[in-house]
């Protein structure tokens, strides 16, 4: 095929888009039209708990008008990372809004469903068998670990999706996915060269990103064989070869040397040409087939929590407020050792806005004299009722506890909320970022279909 | 010499994965790129003290067609575990502000 057009209508679902543009992207004859679900960004919390970051509302807000668009058109809706995640319980609840749309609006489509959550057992047969390897930084892993993990995914690349094209999907719905995958996978399909159709993902997963003024919208992307055009349709933005260039610097290691499943994107050597004053072409990527491995993300489960937020407004506390901090982590200690729990079933932590509460150890002013501080207190356990007994312990100890030249005697903190100490859902970490070598691009991504 | 606040037009910073944290500074137009390159100011070595990583832990590489340089260095506490103060890492940036560049 000579030129595939594609359209991502937002950096997210659920960020929201104007209905004016994808109806102008819609006028262009697109072949398809994706979104990216998900990514790790939120932190481990989603992948955890396997909730969604966002609103089944705005999921739907958005599902609808791709959906009425995509089947009026008769060309393929595509999402990638399903619910934010990509787990089972992401993916599900994405089908549900789906078939749910269906019914309200009479639509008649089949759907793909691209599960990518991986049963923990395999994983484990596949770590005794030496597939598994460990990316840049991640956490050590051995079967201890990953019998601890609590939920798995595997990150999808194109062959999935290009499976379920291939079998007459109209609406693709997939778990954990690279998040240019629906986009590549859609133009290699199409007979374009794995270079420009990575690229167009790229610039696609974050929607009218890659465009100034930067806000939640949606892009087209025209795939020829040597280069990738792309344009925001909404008349206030624009893309400019600086824009789009700066755009690879997202979220990523590295501006010019991208891992994906398969193989790397090379975008070293790319020109960036203004074709008008708002659509540019790219040209001069290149794609270097590497052995396929699938990336592995699993969280464990760390503790439950309980938090709660307080002030000081005086200068003699604020003075001395790391060795106050340690008179009250002595009170914690001593207190809770009453209660018979031995210090490794919790943990208590301390962000000092105004101090280090953003940057931690890594603050570099130490000689800072704020008027106020913010503390947040937050006590992790293993079970929700010590965690709730901890952090009534420091707070207490927090407010009550004497240091030298006080005069606030009635209390050190101001607290803003009764009750001023909040049960927070639990506490999840990342505790696998692999790689997986896998039988095949499809073998750990199974394929269910519906006529709806 | 000027500042990094005064010269750069963006200098930010964001996650790359969960693992690890990537700070972009671009400048204006190339003539600025080429002029701030040519102090040799920004560099691993740079990134390695304001950071506290050692420098064969930083990833540094200029690129001359977003008129950026970018650095990526393992984050102190993974994104969202015990102690950490930024889940995005969008907030860790500050240190590159007042470094000043000869030019």
């Amino acid at each position: 095929m000579a030129e595939f057009r594609m359209v991502s209508t937002s950096g997210l679902l659920v960020y929201g888009f104007p209905e004016a543009s994808l109806k102008a992207c819609l006028a262009r004859d697109p072949h398809m039209i994706g979104v990216d679900g998900g990514s790790t960004d939120p932190g481990p919390y989603y992948l955890g708990s396997g909730k969604p970051l966002n609103s089944r509302m705005a999921m739907k807000r958005d599902i609808r008008l791709m959906l009425m668009g995509a089947v009026s058109h008769r060309i393929p809706l595509v999402i990638g990372s399903c619910g934010g995640a990509g787990g089972a319980p992401h993916l599900a609840l994405t089908v549900d809004i789906v078939r749910e749309i269906a019914r309200e609006e009479g639509l008649h489509f089949k759907l793909a469903v691209i599960e990518a959550e991986q049963p923990k057992q395999r994983v484990i047969e596949q770590f005794r068998a030496g597939l598994i390897r460990p990316l840049r930084n991640a956490p050590d892993l051995d079967e201890a670990a990953l019998d601890r993990a609590n939920r798995i995914v595997g990150m999808m690349g194109p062959e999935p999706f290009m499976e379920a094209l291939d079998a007459g999907a109209d609406v693709v719905l997939a778990g954990r996915s690279s998040d240019p995958a629906p986009w590549a996978g859609a133009a290699i399909r199409a007979g374009l060269p794995p270079a420009p159709a990575w690229y167009a993902g790229k610039m696609l997963e974050c929607g009218a990103t890659p465009s100034i003024p930067k806000g939640h919208d949606c892009l087209i992307a025209t795939v020829r064989p040597d280069s990738v055009e792309v344009e925001p349709l909404n008349p206030i933005r624009r893309c400019t070869p600086l824009s789009v260039a700066n755009h690879s610097l997202h979220e990523n290691a590295s501006p010019c040397l991208h891992v994906e499943p398969g193989g790397q994107l090379d975008t070293t050597d790319c020109v960036f040409d203004a074709v008008s004053d708002r659509a540019v072409r790219i040209s001069g990527m290149r794609w270097t087939p590497q052995p396929y491995t699938v990336k592995l993300e699993g969280t464990a489960f760390v503790g439950y929590r309980a938090i709660t937020i307080c002030g000081t407004r005086d200068p003699m506390l604020i003075g001395r407020f790391e060795s106050f901090t340690a008179q009250v982590r002595q009170a914690v200690a001593e207190k809770v050792q009453a209660f018979d729990i031995s210090p490794d079933r919790y943990q208590v932590v301390f962000r000092v806005y105004g101090q280090s509460g953003v940057m931690g150890e890594g603050e570099f002013v130490r000689d800072a004299q704020p008027h106020e501080l913010g503390i947040l207190v937050e006590a992790i356990a293993d079970t929700q009722e010590i965690a709730n007994a901890v952090l009534a312990i420091a707070r207490v100890s927090l407010l009550h506890t004497d240091f030298p030249g006080r005069l606030c005697r009635e209390g050190n903190m101001a607290f803003p909320f009764s009750p001023s100490d909040i049960e927070i859902a639990p506490l999840y970490r990342f505790s696998v970022f692999h790689t997986v070598s896998p039988q095949s691009a499809t073998a750990l991504f199974p394929i269910a279909y519906e006529v709806l | 010499m000027a500042r990094i606040a005064d010269l750069a037009k963006v200098c930010k910073s964001k996650n790359a994965g969960p693992f690890e944290l990537t700070i972009d500074v671009v400048f204006e137009d190339r003539a600025t790129f080429d002029r701030v390159a040519a102090t040799g100011v920004l560099g691993p070595a740079l990134f390695s003290r304001l950071y506290g990583v050692s420098e064969n832990e930083v990833l540094f590489t200029p690129y001359p067609a977003g008129n950026a340089f970018k650095a990526t260095i393992p984050r102190r506490i993974p994104s969202g575990d015990v102690g950490d103060t930024d889940i995005y890492g969008a907030q860790q940036h500050a240190p590159l502000l007042d470094v000043d560049i000869p030019v």
